[in-house]
């Protein structure tokens, strides 16, 4: 019986991880603009190749633009298809917009006594396949949830209950003329420009400021992976930490369209029955070339 | 060989007017055998030593009437210019902005009233000239030079795609 939660305990920690390997991403057509009249148009995507739709469409319930003037707008001409989403900004005001897909929610994993004895038998049987997620069936889980779902959509039956809190943040830039200041908004993991995300050159140091519910996030491990990796054989992964500052410096070594990512997690829950925060941040700037 | 002539004609035009410095650019638009062309879009402006922009000389651009404004749409694509300068700038400048040009070269010939030169302090610049072209590539080219040296001040930097011959002469 202990052995089996620890195999539960061992896949639900692994599920997580599982879930990060498709990569989340918003990439708008333009991020350095000029004009009367200047659209830009997002594509929205998960995927596992930067940046090519090869896996779901991002849902676009969720998406907000922040103007320039903080002022939060819809998508414009909004559609999902069956790899992607895509959605039109316009960009009216002078400034930077910030384009974000913001998920809060709680997410409950659990057993039942018939998933614990499907669990028990498997383990007496072969091996799962290779991959994973093979492991033995939990008894149910929910997805972004709220905190009344997890009252009324638990069985009464359920056992080894874990309730974990999310905050993810997949967000990009584009600015109509000059670059303007992009507040933090102290929810959930954010970056905060040091150097603006619509002002990056390669052979240039970019700085960054991570935050956490509008306070430093130090020791933060970021990941960055240019784009374009269907045609190239390594991902070229650039990684950093942040320092006490919640600061990271990173010199982009060639132009192209950057996917960068990080996560932590802490137990500041806003829900009683969740002992954990997962918390997330992508986001895509563009580096042009000298 | 290029040098010496531009210092010989440079001393040749100290004598009449002494105290009037002025800066002659030459840039070259080469011609481009290309399905589309359009004509570049160029902007040549002064860098000091920490390459912060500190004089627009000129910025040529397409200025018929669209739905998109006088062309500006196009403007960020001399992306160092856009950056250093020209994001910052309400387009139109007097002085400064013109059309675009066709291929050939063009002299740009500015006197130390022009607006831009007016509050430069002398010492050591560089002078940059983009180019962006629709449909096609882009380039950026320095030249170093002295502004209200001693002596005369030339250079010269040669283009590999967008951009021709392009020298410089600063007479003090």
């Amino acid at each position: 019986m202990k052995r089996i939660s620890i195999l539960a305990a061992v896949i639900a920690a692994a599920i997580p991880f599982s879930a990060i390997a498709h990569k989340q991403w918003l990439v708008p057509s333009s991020t350095v603009l000029a004009g009367k009249d200047v659209w830009i148009t997002v594509d929205a995507a998960i995927s596992n190749a930067l940046y090519y739709p090869d896996h779901n469409p991002m849902r676009l319930d969720n998406v907000v633009i922040t103007a320039p003037d903080g002022s939060t707008h819809k998508p414009q001409n909004p559609a999902t298809g069956k790899y992607r989403s895509v959605f039109d900004v316009q960009l009216a005001q002078q400034g930077t917009y910030r384009i974000a897909n913001v998920n809060a929610g709680v997410s409950a994993r659990w057993d039942t006594p018939e998933s614990l004895a499907a669990a028990k038998a498997a383990k007496d049987a072969p091996a799962p396949a290779a991959g994973g997620m093979g492991g033995a069936p939990r008894g149910g889980m929910l997805r972004n949830a709220s905190a009344e779902d997890l009252a009324t959509r638990i069985p009464k039956d359920a056992v080894n209950v874990t309730v974990t809190e999310g905050i993810g943040r997949v967000e990009t830039f584009a600015t109509n003329g000059s670059p303007s200041e992009i507040k933090a908004t102290g929810k959930g993991l954010e970056l905060v420009p040091v150097t603006h995300p619509n002002d990056l050159f390669a052979g240039e140091a970019a700085t960054f400021r991570f935050m956490v519910d509008g306070q430093p996030a130090a020791g933060l491990e970021i990941e960055i992976i240019r784009g374009g990796t269907r045609y190239r054989n390594a991902q070229e992964e650039i990684k950093a930490t942040t320092d006490p500052k919640g600061e990271f410096s990173v010199t982009w070594t060639e132009a192209g369209m950057y996917w960068l990512e990080t996560a932590t997690t802490d137990s500041k829950t806003s829900v009683p029955q969740a002992k954990q925060r997962r918390l997330s941040y992508v986001g895509t700037f563009e580096v042009l070339p000298q | 060989m290029r040098v010496s002539v531009s210092i010989a004609l440079g001393t040749l035009l100290v004598a009449p007017a002494a105290q009037a410095a002025d800066l002659t650019v030459n840039v070259e638009i080469p011609r481009i055998n290309a399905a589309e062309y359009h004509r570049p879009y160029v902007a040549i402006w002064i860098e000091d030593a920490g390459q912060k922009s500190v004089a627009d000389l000129a910025v040529w651009y397409q200025q018929t009437e669209g739905k998109e404004g006088h062309g500006t749409k196009w403007l960020p694509d001399l992306r160092q210019w856009w950056r250093k300068s020209g994001r910052n700038l309400k387009v139109p400048v007097d002085g400064i902005t013109a059309p675009t040009r066709p291929v050939g070269k063009h002299a740009l010939k500015l006197d130390q009233k022009h607006p831009s030169l007016a509050k430069l302090p002398a010492g050591k610049y560089t002078l940059v000239v983009e180019a962006a072209r629709e449909v096609g590539g882009r380039e950026l080219l320095k030249i170093p030079f002295e502004w209200k040296g001693k002596s005369p001040s030339t250079g010269k930097a040669q283009g590999k795609d967008e951009l021709g011959l392009v020298t410089l002469s600063a007479k003090p």
